[in-house]
């Protein structure tokens, strides 16, 4: 299947050997999309990889800046405002509502509800994509994040734009529920297919709601408690572990959604006045050092490994992809199941390929 | 669960009332119709979505002043190559992520808006098929001469030569740049006169300092002059 099939999300081969109907082998086939990221990194100043952090996962533009920025802001030590945290959490968890919603578009679209529900879940991300076009003057490269901040305060009315569309989300959220999560289609298409149980989604190194849809509690947000996530009351959803199949992977992601709100309203209502770029240098040279800087990404665990040398360029730099970590346990899920399921199973794990390939 | 069936009825129950909704809130709509719209009423830049009589729109963007497409030149005066900003120091080519700056500097310095002899960029090209818009050019440069274009009906049936924009192609005035991003360009004028402000007080009270100390010196100097014939006296 693939690499040009409509539901791999990309350029994406999977190499799929069959007895009739059921899978019998699968190996998937990467690296179509392969750009030289990390390679292209190392010959470039720290701040000029910025816009191709961007380029990784494509969804979420605002995470991968966070990430990248977090790593160089330990390799100097700079200096947050209070203001610039704020912000982005509130980017990251609209970034989360982005990535949730459009996944379940295409989750769905891959059952093939073709249309209807993908088109309602993109009427509402358009609607967070212009908050983030009217921040940072793009939708979706957004290059919005800064070592030591944000490039540009938001302008005058945005909180309230921002508070607006926040408030009607849930809305949509009930309708989108009302629509998808009792559809008997969905329940006997979903339920029972693709499990991966806790242990093979621990030793795997799965991480983000596929791990949680597996039954392991587990949240760098609440982990790390990075930036300012300390500062705000939410849940993390989980399941028991006892089926962790599409289903659940499903629904983790509508709960989080749900999460992700309850975060921006108290991120909305506590943001108060200030600077949003702190005191970063003009000329960005750390003395050498390695850090590992990593963020609650909607699709796992994003982490940039980062060696300075002590010049304005990396030594070292590395991308941990939540995308191709995921991947991996994608044989384990579809062996024995249909060859439609092996399309919803690759759905459910949300990959973007710009991530997965680099 | 209690009927069969009960879910797929529910969720048509959803899909009709977006169906429905949808000819009474613009919430609810999909997409923007465009296509009635005649070719030349199209919206140049981004931000400026005209709505007309009768036209149902979901809220498009409204935004002008971050908005950023490709690079633009800034020139201050009526003459563009008199008034030109960038003084070819090539910052830009440098640190540009994709490299699609291509400048060559003048062999000889032109007075500037300043008044002040300054190199010139001989060519200045930026190829917009390889520009990302990331806008890393802007926040490097010095002299706040580039900054971006929100211009964004640029397709063209030739790939090579309509795709890269010249030095000429690219100069654009100030007033044109205040004209799309207002808030930024007034506070990018802002900053540059509180710039020039703190510089000329820099100046001034460096002049300041090098009379005084020019006056002392010359005072010191008259005073050892003063002293001089003494001295010479004293050698004779």
């Amino acid at each position: 299947m693939g690499p040009h099939h409509p539901s791999t999300h990309g350029v994406f081969r999977m190499d799929v050997k069959l007895d009739g109907e059921t899978v019998v082998d699968l190996q998937p086939v990467f690296g179509y999309l392969h750009r030289n990221h990390e390679k292209l990194a190392e010959n470039m100043s720290y701040l000029g990889s910025m816009p191709f952090t961007d380029r990784l996962d494509y969804f979420n533009s605002m995470t991968n800046n966070w990430a990248y920025a977090l790593a160089a802001e330990k390799l100097v030590e700079i200096e947050v405002p209070e203001r610039a945290d704020y912000l982005r959490v509130i980017m990251a968890e609209l970034t989360r509502l982005v990535n949730h919603v459009s996944l379940v578009g295409f989750f769905i679209n891959d059952l093939g509800a073709l249309g209807t529900p993908l088109l309602y879940a993109f009427r509402e991300r358009e609607k967070i994509l212009d908050l983030f076009e009217q921040a940072s003057g793009a939708r979706m490269m957004c290059n919005y994040f800064r070592f030591g901040g944000l490039r540009n305060d938001v302008p005058e009315g945005w909180l309230d734009r921002a508070r607006d569309v926040v408030d009607h989300f849930p809305v949509f959220l009930d309708e989108y529920e009302q629509l998808l999560c009792e559809n008997e289609i969905i329940l006997s298409r979903t339920q029972g297919v693709g499990c991966l149980s806790r242990d093979l989604a621990i030793s795997a190194g799965i991480t983000g709601p596929m791990l949680r849809a597996s039954g392991v509690n587990y949240d760098i947000r609440k982990v790390d408690k990075y930036s300012i996530y300390d500062r705000f009351q939410f849940r993390v959803p989980y399941t028991d572990g006892n089926v962790g199949d599409c289903y659940d992977r499903f629904m983790v992601r509508m709960l989080e959604m749900r999460e992700s709100i309850r975060i921006l309203k108290q991120a909305l209502d506590g943001i108060g006045d200030g600077p949003v770029l702190g005191n970063a240098p003009k000329v960005f040279k750390p003395k050498p050092a390695e850090v590992y800087g990593r963020v609650e990404a909607p699709k796992g665990e994003l982490g940039f490994y980062l060696i300075a040398d002590g010049t304005p360029k990396p030594y070292r730099y590395r991308v941990r992809p939540p995308s191709l970590i995921n991947l991996t346990v994608l044989r384990d899920m579809c062996l024995g199941q249909k060859v439609a399921d092996a399309v919803i199973i690759l759905g459910s794990i949300d990959i973007v390929l710009g991530e997965v390939d680099r | 669960m209690s009927l069969l069936g009960g879910g797929i009825f529910k969720g048509m129950a959803v899909t009709l009332r977006n169906f429905v909704g949808s000819y009474f809130y613009k919430d609810r709509l999909t997409t923007n119709d465009y296509s009635w719209r005649p070719t030349d009423k199209l919206p140049q830049h981004a931000g400026e979505y005209p709505k007309e009589e009768g036209e149902q729109l979901r809220d498009a963007t409204t935004v002008t002043n971050y908005s950023r497409n490709f690079p633009m030149l800034l020139h201050d005066g009526s003459e563009p190559m008199d008034t030109i900003r960038c003084v070819a120091c090539q910052i830009c080519e440098r640190e540009c992520p994709p490299q699609c700056i291509y400048i060559e500097k003048s062999t000889e310095k032109k007075e500037n808006a300043g008044g002040k002899p300054q190199f010139y960029p001989a060519k200045f090209d930026i190829d917009v098929s390889v520009c990302m818009s990331c806008q890393i050019c802007v926040e490097v440069c010095p002299f706040d001469a580039i900054v971006m274009n929100s211009q964004f009906e640029l397709s063209t049936p030739d790939r090579f030569g309509g795709l890269l924009l010249r030095r000429d192609d690219l100069l654009k005035s100030n007033d044109y740049y205040h004209n799309i991003h207002p808030e930024e360009a007034a506070a990018r004028d802002k900053r540059i006169a509180e710039e020039k402000a703190a510089k000329e007080a820099k100046k001034k009270a460096a002049a300041e300092a090098a009379r005084k100390k020019a006056e002392e010196k010359a005072k010191a100097d008259a005073e050892a002059s003063e002293g001089t014939p003494d001295i010479q006296e004293d050698a004779e």
